[in-house]
């Protein structure tokens, strides 16, 4: 675009120095560096969180291992867990649907960058808050360090009986601040999506990573204020003489389950919404087509959101509810499987007859099929009540719901990575070092959380320090724990692809991949204001009608 | 204990783990359609549908859906949820609502932190860790009906082979019943995180044949045997904090934070599995419980090896 060439050739600025350039990231409101910035601290956070991982896998290689104190495992298995959803995946998820919303409905930015910059450092700076507290968490009365409740944090083990000292503050408070950081996000990616597409984009129009963003923004809203309520009534339980959880008193125990859960379910489908957002936009430019049923996937997205609000209690399947009570969840939650599998269907539906190409992306995409479908049925499993009056509270459910962070929102993250970095960064990541992390964490996460089924199916229940040996769970842990580690070599792998392909990629230009959606129409990486003149739009891929004007989509639509 | 005894719960000994496994099938049977008949299709278009050489230069058919085939696969997924569905409903109601017939054995299990105390109340029978119920014979049903309490903090009883879990929650009332098919020992433990030693809450369940069951039940309901020769122990029980904490039926020793301690001799394993029931490990509890299982709130009464010596001695007495 000829005001591009004039914009670069009439700029002579000094290098900025790097406190300059700290500043600018500092102080940015650019939804791009946010982006990063999101994506960056996720990074970090998924390697700590790793890290425990691996030394809960440690000390499980073997019934009755040392490796740690109950103490330190149980402080593990609920770091790693907090600090996964709350200060990895939804800030990774965050951090994308802030880089690519905009770019991809033809806006300049967010609807309110300020927010944008304050929810991200909220986000940034509770996850710091939660691990303050392995310094922190003894507080006045002794007996603390990181929390040890386990990340749903249940009621009465969080009350000040027997949770001595400040280490469940820390929980309570770190997370509490992270959902407000996540209802700003939440918030502006709405009022952008509904308020700055460009002109031509209708909501029929925008790309479904734009309705996935949006659905789980409002799913966002509603969830997280029943565990942001909670969370204050924890706290005026704890310092205030409250008695809402304090079953000594009277409280309830179910209450907070309730409370929990009404959260916890709709916090995994914000999850996953995002992953969905991806596979959507990745399967369709390496099948060579465009999606299969648009208005159906629109459709079911919604419909996802709606239903998912009505399962929580499939969480609470053990806690002794009525048979009426069991039933109903048992059916929504069966019924949520209905719209979920059509999305499965539809991507198949858009790969069938088409020109598949194998390049990275599409490898991770392909793994995410296999493995989402897989998960599902497994979630389908539990939906049947009495199965899962066995089930729950095991290790077959660890398997399961790893079965759908892992392997299908991780792969899908990194079918996104390897897609987007080109855009973000001007380079391509590299292919070979692609399939060597492709493989090596196929066979690492196959290995772990295939195997991982079966401790479940004899009767290890979850969350324990060390287990019996004779019980025909001892090789079975032990596979598990080595597919973790084959895991973490292939992150390192990923990782280190991220940064060589930094200097050494080859250079992308503006659309490597042939796509069809406005990021891939503007340089790479985008200039700051991303599109020198707003794009008009006529159907949903623009980039399709401007490279094929014989044979437009908006024809067709 | 040193065979492996699988908690296996496709191996079902009691009606309501039975019903659960008869269910699983139908889910599997469904699911694993599903799986064959969905990746089948997905393996096939990856083989099919692939780029090559030949397909460099020109884009597919560029086709945006259909109708017939949406609807196609929207109405059979709802149609599966409804026959997985009716079924999951019966058994759901066949297990929950099972009426107790009049010949059960009703047990009141209360949950703390980390053991499992038992009453049966209609025997007079308390005791810890170690359950023990008659075996059911189908003609003539004596299922065992178990009220679930809780201490403190949230439990989960969990025997795979006798029925799902249902867990102990403070200040509610749960239910669970099982009848046993035949007699064995079947293992499990507590299944919903309850804080340091949640991993040694481990549970033990003895079906009995009855006349096992009566003889075991008429053993329980005897006071604390006496035994003159221990009497040195005895008096450190009772002069030490022990009897704040436990009971021992007929002794002065009415305590109820911890097991009770009137039949230890009655169980296989101490402090609720984490241990075998032998002397040696008796000592080594006595001596400082933190050195079997760290963090249980038993405090180590810094007694002296003459005391320890003679505390053993007393527990063993306790048959």
């Amino acid at each position: 675009m000829s005001s591009d060439v004039m914009a670069i050739s009439s700029a002579r600025i000094d290098e900025p120095t790097w406190p300059e350039t700290l500043h600018a990231w500092v102080t940015t409101v650019d939804h791009k560096r946010i982006g990063l910035l999101y994506i960056l601290f996720a990074l970090l956070f998924l390697a700590v969180a790793g890290v425990e991982a691996l030394v809960i896998r440690i000390q499980l290689m073997y019934p009755h291992n040392d490796f740690v104190s109950p103490q330190v495992f149980n402080r593990m298995f609920t770091m790693h867990g907090t600090t996964m959803i709350f200060f990895f995946a939804m800030p990774i998820l965050f951090g994308f649907g802030n880089y690519l919303v905009p770019l991809m409905i033809g806006a300049r930015d967010m609807a309110f960058p300020r927010l944008n910059a304050f929810s991200f450092w909220l986000s940034a700076l509770s996850g710091l808050l939660l691990y303050f507290s392995f310094l922190g968490g003894s507080g006045l009365y002794g007996a603390g360090s990181a929390p040890d409740v386990g990340w749903w944090a249940y009621a009465p083990l969080t009350a000040q009986a027997f949770s001595p000292g400040s280490s469940a503050d820390y929980w309570t408070i770190a997370v509490l601040v992270s959902g407000f950081g996540s209802i700003g996000t939440a918030v502006n990616l709405i009022a952008t999506i509904l308020c700055m597409r460009c002109p031509g984009m209708t909501l029929g129009r925008m790309p479904l990573l734009a309705w996935l963003y949006l659905t789980m923004s409002g799913l966002a809203l509603i969830g997280i204020t029943p565990l942001s309520a909670a969370q204050l009534m924890l706290l005026v339980d704890r310092y205030l003489g409250g008695h809402f959880f304090d079953t000594q008193a009277g409280g309830s125990a179910t209450l907070w389950m309730h409370f929990f859960w009404i959260f916890g379910h709709p916090e995994v489908y914000i999850l996953v919404l995002p992953a969905f957002a991806f596979m959507s936009e990745i399967i369709p430019v390496f099948s060579r087509k465009p999606i299969f049923g648009y208005p159906v996937m629109v459709a079911a997205t919604v419909c996802i959101a709606f239903v998912s609000m009505s399962v929580w209690a499939h969480h609470m399947f053990t806690i002794g509810m009525n048979s009426y009570a069991n039933s109903f969840f048992a059916i929504t939650t069966m019924a949520v499987g209905v719209p979920t599998g059509i999305k499965i269907f539809n991507w198949l539906g858009t790969m069938w007859g088409g020109h598949i190409q194998f390049k990275t992306p599409m490898l991770f995409a392909i793994a995410f099929l296999f493995q989402f479908l897989i998960a599902g049925l497994t979630g389908i499993m539990q939906a049947a009540a009495p199965f899962d009056w066995q089930l729950s509270l095991s290790y077959f459910v660890v398997a399961h719901f790893h079965y759908v962070i892992v392997g299908g929102i991780l792969f899908a993250l990194f079918g996104a990575f390897y897609y987007w970095y080109p855009k973000v960064t001007g380079r391509l990541m590299s292919e070979r070092l692609g399939r060597l992390h492709f493989w090596l964490f196929v066979l690492g996460f196959h290995l772990t959380f295939d195997v991982m089924h079966v401790p479940g199916l004899l009767g290890m229940p979850r969350r324990i320090y060390t287990y019996e040996p004779g019980r025909g769970w001892d090789t079975l842990n032990l596979l598990v724990s080595i597919g973790a580690f084959i895991q973490a070599v292939g992150l390192l792998v990923f990782v280190a692809n991220l940064i060589l392909s930094y200097w050494k990629g080859t250079r992308a230009g503006k659309d490597p991949w042939d796509a069809w959606t406005l990021e891939w129409s503007v340089s790479s990486p985008p200039p700051a204001y991303n599109f020198a003149t707003v794009p008009v739009v006529a159907s949903r891929r623009p980039l399709w009608d401007l490279k094929h004007p014989e044979d437009p989509d908006s024809l067709y639509e | 204990m040193k065979t492996t005894q699988l908690l296996n719960i496709f191996a079902p000994e009691s009606t309501p783990a039975g019903a659960i496994v008869d269910l699983s099938v139908l889910v599997l049977s469904v699911t694993a359609v599903i799986f064959l008949v969905v990746a089948g299709l997905l393996v096939y278009a990856l083989v099919k549908f692939r780029a090559t050489s030949a397909t460099m230069d020109r884009e597919p058919a560029q086709v945006y859906g259909s109708t017939q085939i949406e609807l196609a696969w929207t109405v059979v997924p709802v149609l599966i949820v409804v026959v997985l569905f009716a079924a999951t409903a019966r058994v759901i109601h066949a297990i929950q609502d099972a009426p107790q017939p009049p010949a059960a054995v009703e047990v009141t299990v209360i949950g703390h932190q980390f053991w499992w105390e038992y009453r049966y109340p209609n025997f007079g029978v308390v005791t810890a860790n170690e359950l023990h119920i008659p075996v059911s014979d189908p003609s003539r049903p004596r299922p065992t009906f178990l009220k679930l309490l809780s201490a403190d903090t949230d439990h989960s009883f969990w025997i795979p082979q006798l029925a799902g879990k249902t867990d102990l929650i403070p200040n509610r009332v749960n239910a669970l019943w099982m009848d046993p098919r035949r007699p064995g020992v079947f293992l499990g433990q507590c299944a919903q995180f309850c804080g340091l030693q949640h991993a040694k809450m481990l549970q033990r369940v003895s079906v009995d044949t009855p006349g096992e069951f009566e003889e075991w039940i008429r053993a329980q309901r005897e006071p604390a045997a006496e035994d003159q020769s221990t009497s040195s122990g005895r008096r450190i029980f009772e002069t030490t904090a022990c009897i704040n904490c436990h009971t021992v039926r007929g002794t002065a020793a009415t305590g109820r934070f911890g097991p009770d301690l009137t039949h230890l001799m009655s169980r296989v394993t101490i402090a609720s599995g984490a241990a075998e029931n032998t002397p040696e490990n008796l000592r080594v509890w006595l001596k400082d419980p933190d050195a079997i299982k760290p963090g249980s709130l038993m405090p180590a009464m810094k007694l002296s090896d003459v005391e320890l010596d003679a505390l053993v001695r007393y527990m063993q007495s306790l048959r």
